[in-house]
């Protein structure tokens, strides 16, 4: 069976996968990084956006292979230790989740959209997070969480 | 999701090769469809084969009078790109509607077009523009490359290398997305040449098609008023739980005439 070499939040990670393995499962069940979900599991959600090589994508629709050599990213490697990222603070000062599931994927969504545009108004924040899904919140209180984030980052 | 025999060539002739081992061999471009698919087990290919490890496919380059956007190109690239958001900014607003920001950094033009999905938004770009299919073997013009619902003039195992655009003097793409997929409902692209104009049609249909009556239109007069009274049939046009097929028909009036007032 294939093999395949990712960087996953700095560090190096080999795996054996079949053909058809999702990067998902690597991260899931490979690795055991269960902070990125799977939610629908057809490309709509954005529960399981992880960045691969700096650009956010679905790991649910993106093979182990086709990522293999690059440099993942998953909610896990935003904290330093203890210490939120400022977008995971803000989403947590502002109240944006409620029951969470969908919340890895915002907020790596979130900090793509905070480094692409840092001083997005609301309405390019909806825009952006069009590939995102929450079903609890209504979207306010993350939108108002990833104002907050991106000016956190624009001082950070 | 079958499983299949992964592989990534680094070059053109070992991609040819690698397609060659077995007739359910299959092209992987940026996979925002394939992936979908396979694991709903609509396809179950032996031999899956990377596109992304050639080079040199995935830019937008000002070639003469012409623009040439590599066939994996993906929407993001062509969206952000400064060539096409100066001289063709239509196409750069189109791709950058595709989806959602994440399906835009994997999915690709080549990609898009090699699959002929009845809703996507570049068949009515390549129609519209008449835009040059270029493949590893041929020069397949935008009007003969859509054949039917999924079906492209391409043959087994032939590859989209690049899209070869030529400029318009005016053009604008207005679709009606379905809120949930981003996928158009209906998407008219409208482009004016110096000789003529070009209206198409996606999502209304089993694939891309022109207005000529529309396009006849225009050329007279090229104003969203020219475009009154012009009613397109609704017979062969899509129903589905989205919408039915004369309200389709309604919509590629209204779209056709809000591309008409973008144009720039």
């Amino acid at each position: 069976m294939p093999t395949v070499s990712l960087t996953v939040n700095g560090k190096a990670a080999n795996a054996t996968v079949e053909g058809r393995t999702l990067l998902v499962q690597v991260l899931r069940e490979t690795l055991k990084l269960t902070g990125t979900h799977v939610g629908c599991d057809t490309s709509q959600c954005g529960a399981c956006v992880v960045h691969v090589d700096g650009k956010p994508v679905k790991s649910c629709t993106v093979l182990a292979l086709q990522a293999d050599g690059c440099a993942v990213t998953s909610i896990e490697g935003l904290s330093q230790g203890a210490d939120l990222h400022p977008m995971q603070q803000a989403f947590r000062d502002c109240h944006g989740l409620q029951c969470g599931f969908c919340t890895p994927g915002m907020i790596m969504t979130a900090v793509d959209i905070a480094k692409r545009h840092p001083e997005a108004d609301e309405a390019t924040i909806r825009r952006e997070l069009e590939g995102n899904l929450c079903r609890c919140t209504g979207y306010a209180n993350i939108v108002k969480a990833v104002q907050t984030g991106a000016a956190a980052m624009r001082q950070g | 999701m079958y499983d299949f025999d992964y592989q990534r060539p680094s070059s053109m002739p070992e991609v040819k090769k690698a397609l060659a081992t077995s007739t359910d061999a299959m092209p992987l471009a940026g996979g925002q469809t394939l992936i979908p698919t396979l694991k709903q087990r609509l396809r179950k290919p032996a031999v899956l084969v990377d596109l992304q490890g050639l080079r040199g496919f995935n830019e937008v380059q000002s070639v003469g009078d012409k623009i040439v956007i590599g066939a994996m190109a993906t929407h993001a690239t062509v969206a952000a790109s400064p060539i096409l958001r100066k001289r063709l900014p239509a196409l750069a607003a189109l791709a950058g509607g595709i989806g959602d920001p994440h399906v835009r950094n994997r999915g690709t033009i080549g990609g898009s077009i090699a699959n002929a999905d009845p809703a996507a938004d570049y068949p009515a770009a390549v129609v519209a523009l008449n835009a040059d299919v270029v493949t590893d073997r041929r020069t397949v013009t935008g009007d003969a490359f859509f054949k039917g619902l999924f079906e492209t003039s391409l043959e087994q195992g032939e590859l989209i290398t690049s899209v070869h655009v030529k400029l318009p003097e005016k053009a604008a793409y207005a679709k009606f997305p379905n809120p949930a997929s981003r996928f158009a409902l209906v998407g008219v692209f409208v482009a004016k040449f110096k000789d003529g104009v070009r209206v198409a049609v996606t999502g209304a249909g089993p694939t891309v098609f022109r207005v000529k009556t529309m396009e006849e239109a225009l050329a007279k007069s090229f104003a969203a008023a020219a475009l009154d009274g012009i009613a397109v049939p609704a017979s062969g046009l899509n129903s589905d739980l989205h919408a039915a097929a004369d309200y389709r028909a309604h919509l590629i009036g209204v779209m056709a005439k809000r591309a008409v007032a973008a144009c720039s």
